[in-house]
């Protein structure tokens, strides 16, 4: 048993560390609080500039071929510095899933500019009357030549407004069972016949509707089999849970503790004293680092070859409802003022653990809501019997 | 990154499991209450060499580091082995480190072999002449503790099971006399609390190893449970009310485990973050353990609130073990006070320090 993150990891990390400190300006911060677009375009081509966003790749497409322990730690010092990468998260999840099922065509056309930090890819998998159960999707993809003709809405399209394209799943069988007649385009957002409209969240990030209006898209857009969908899903959310950072409760703590130690109570009394505050500093601290574990044990299987299916569910089980509750219980050890946004002045931390709070009640809902997750834990781990 | 055990360490599990399966049935916890202690299973530890093993080998034993014992500390905990393993080996341990213990150790490692003798460590230090409550100390024939400003160790007859206050979780503990027997004075003032400190480090260690064997054992029993009882003309474990909970539950017992496993690491690779990785598994591992039975035993429906059910076994010991140390929120201040000691991001919760 070895616990070492490894030389490799280490030297990468202080790498990362000092990129983002050097690229990631409160100007920037301030603008991803602002506009809610988690995703800036100058720090995502810096980071195409560096390979990064090829760092996992093998070296026939540009790539630096790191190991996990190197992309851990990038991972993780990108979320401790806050940087905004949901848009290289969507985008490198497609643009491995065209590595593995793309034609040589999508491959050549859209894996470089990605890797250089120019395209970005929006999922669209979620529709209004399908969430969890994806696979019920009715967005319609008809054949008409060449072309594919595309009509439906989709939702939560996060990003799509800065994307230049978008994965989408659609229906193309209609008349078999719902995972046999879907098939993925992945679809220039110029296309006429879309139109985009923003969706506000109470964590500030915005999403987005989109709505398709018989969008002409040619075959070689198709990703797959033609009703061979459930596959090339099946590929992208393999990469969606293997690409995990979660390191936003340790700068909570951090920040809560720097509030700690400078908050004085109604004597004058530093509050990093009072028992409480300690408390919630100790449980906090102990979630984080079976957090953390948990993440590297899905990693671990993940660099030996293996799929972390149930310890990728456990991992995001564990740390996004520990998010969530470490969040709500560091404001109730504040008090009132705890609820003074980053707008306020005199918000504790900045309004940072205010923000946390809201944040993190979406962690539990995308990517798998902590009910699909426990389910993927009674089933394949547990091997309880299933729930129809 | 390595989670997977060493060829030795899994080869000593296997022979561990395979005597605690046979041996340590529940039918076998069941009969060692109210005292909490088999003296055949001792005596069947001793010989597997693994209650000696963290003694150094010119001592016969086998120079285990925390993790090795650790490792073994989790199936020992998984059968409620009614014999004080974690508590033998966390004074072992101590001796091997302090200069004035060579003696005692080489003195312990003849009686062990030769009488299955029983080495315990006071939790807390001694009140007017007495060490309150301590584990295993029904039976230990060695108590070492902290009265005043010395760390000491007492050779001295132990009481026995008779003298057990009736308790929750059958634990085989007693009060002991600070000035019994032969009293050697092992380390005085600093250094005795600084050796103190490292030794209730180890116990806290292997015991969340212990809990996090109880825990995944009361998960097992809960899930085998669930699996087999239908109501509604289905197995209940296809409820989601009672599946989801379990898969809460299995989530946090890896947690326990990975989590003492990396405190237990990190002492034999000497990292300074052993301490408050320690304080954190036990607290993590006490609380887990208690989860596990409680829902467990919850899915049993009626039967998990009769005796005849071994849940119970289970959600007895979970509570004693995690009351052992102390109560709740002094262990909490403790690792909040050693996570404010250190500085920066190399404190928890980051790969890498
Ligand atoms: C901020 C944000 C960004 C997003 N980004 C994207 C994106 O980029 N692309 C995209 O395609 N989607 C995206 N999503 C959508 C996200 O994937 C879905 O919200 C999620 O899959 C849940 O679907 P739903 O919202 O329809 O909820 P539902 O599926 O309707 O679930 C409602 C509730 O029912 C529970 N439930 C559902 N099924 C079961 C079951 N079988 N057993 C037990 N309980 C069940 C759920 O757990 C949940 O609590 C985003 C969502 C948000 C909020």
């Amino acid at each position: 048993m070895d616990f070492n993150t490894g030389e490799r990891g280490e030297l990468f990390r202080r790498e990362v560390r000092e990129f983002f400190a050097e690229h990631l300006t409160d100007e920037v911060r301030q603008r991803v609080r602002e506009t809610g677009t988690v995703h800036d375009w100058k720090l995502h081509r810096a980071l195409g500039e560096k390979g990064w966003l090829a760092a996992s790749w093998p070296v026939e497409y540009g790539g630096q071929e790191r190991e996990a322990s190197e992309m851990a730690a990038f991972y993780e010092e990108a979320a401790l510095a806050g940087a905004p990468f949901d848009g290289l998260l969507t985008t490198l999840i497609i643009a491995n899933t065209i590595r593995h099922v793309g034609s040589d065509e999508q491959k050549r056309e859209i894996i470089p500019p990605i890797l250089r930090g120019e395209v970005l890819v929006a999922l669209g998998y979620s529709e209004p009357g399908s969430g969890s159960d994806v696979a019920s999707v009715r967005m319609r993809a008809v054949r008409d030549g060449d072309e594919w003709v595309i009509d439906g809405e989709k939702v939560f399209t996060t990003l799509a407004h800065e994307s230049q394209y978008v994965i989408l799943l659609t229906r193309t069988d209609p008349e078999v069972s719902k995972h046999a007649g879907l098939t993925m385009f992945l679809v220039p957002l110029d296309l006429p016949g879309i139109e985009i409209r923003p969706i506000h969240t109470l964590g500030g990030e915005r999403t987005n509707s989109t709505f398709y209006a018989g969008v002409r898209v040619h075959d070689r857009w198709r990703v797959g089999e033609v009703n061979g969908g459930w596959d090339v899903m099946g590929v992208a959310l393999t990469f969606e849970r293997t690409v995990t950072g979660g390191k936003e409760t340790v700068r909570l703590l951090e920040r809560f503790v720097e509030w700690a130690r400078e908050a004085t109570d109604a004597d004058g009394r530093p509050r990093l004293e009072e028992a409480p505050v300690r408390e919630a500093i100790a449980r906090t601290a102990i979630r984080n680092e079976v957090s953390y574990l948990l993440a590297q044990r899905a990693n671990w299987v993940a660099a030996s070859g293996g799929l972390p299916g149930v310890e990728g569910s456990q991992s995001r089980l564990f740390y996004t409802t520990r998010f969530q509750r470490t969040a709500s219980e560091l404001m109730d050890v504040i008090g009132p003022e705890a609820v003074l946004d980053h707008n306020a002045e005199g918000a504790p931390a900045s309004g940072h653990i205010e923000h946390a709070h809201r944040h993190s009640q979406v962690g539990t809902i995308y990517g798998g809501t902590s009910e699909i997750q426990r389910g993927i834990i009674a089933r394949r781990g547990l091997k309880l019997p299933s729930a129809r | 990154m390595d989670l997977d055990l060493g060829e030795d360490q899994q080869a000593i599990r296997d022979a561990v499991g395979g005597f605690l399966e046979k041996e340590v049935t529940p039918e076998r916890v069941r009969d060692a209450e109210p005292g909490g202690f088999d003296a055949e299973v001792w005596r069947g530890l001793v010989d597997l060499g693994v209650a000696g093993m963290g003694l150094a080998e010119s001592r016969g034993g086998m120079d285990g580091g925390l993790l090795d014992l650790a490792l073994i500390a989790e199936p020992i905990g998984a059968h409620l082995t009614p014999a004080p393993f974690v508590e033998t080996a966390t004074v072992l341990r101590l001796l091997e480190r302090v200069d004035a213990g060579a003696a005692l150790a080489d003195r312990f490692a003849e009686t062990l072999a030769s009488d299955a003798s029983v080495a315990t460590l006071a939790l807390r230090p001694a009140r007017s002449g007495t060490f309150r409550l301590v584990p295993a100390g029904a039976v230990a024939d060695l108590v070492v503790g902290l009265d005043g400003d010395d760390l000491v160790a007492l050779d001295a007859a132990p009481p026995g099971v008779g003298s057990v206050p009736s308790n929750l979780g059958a634990a085989p503990v007693s009060d002991r006399d600070a000035n019994a027997g032969e009293r050697t004075v092992l380390e005085s003032g600093d250094a005795a609390r600084t050796a103190f400190t490292a030794a209730l480090d180890d116990w806290r260690v292997l015991t969340a190893g212990w809990l996090s064997g109880l825990a995944d054992r009361a998960l097992a029993i809960g899930v085998e449970y669930a699996t087999s009882r239908e109501q509604f003309g289905v197995p209940i474990g296809s409820f989601q009310a009672v599946s989801h909970r379990l898969a809460d539950v299995s989530t946090e017992v890896e947690g326990a485990r990975l989590l003492y496993r990396e405190a237990a690491w990190s002492a034999d690779e000497g990292l300074p973050r052993m301490g408050v990785l320690a304080g954190a598994a036990y607290l993590f591992a006490s609380e887990t353990a208690q989860k596990s039975a409680e829902e467990s035993l919850h899915f049993h429906g009626g039967y998990g609130f009769t005796l005849e059910y071994d849940i119970q076994l289970f959600f007895r010991r979970a509570k004693t073990v995690a009351l052992a140390l102390d109560a709740q929120t002094p262990l909490l201040h403790d690792l909040a006070g050693r996570i404010l000691q250190g500085s920066g991001r190399d404190l928890i919760g980051v790969g890498g320090g």
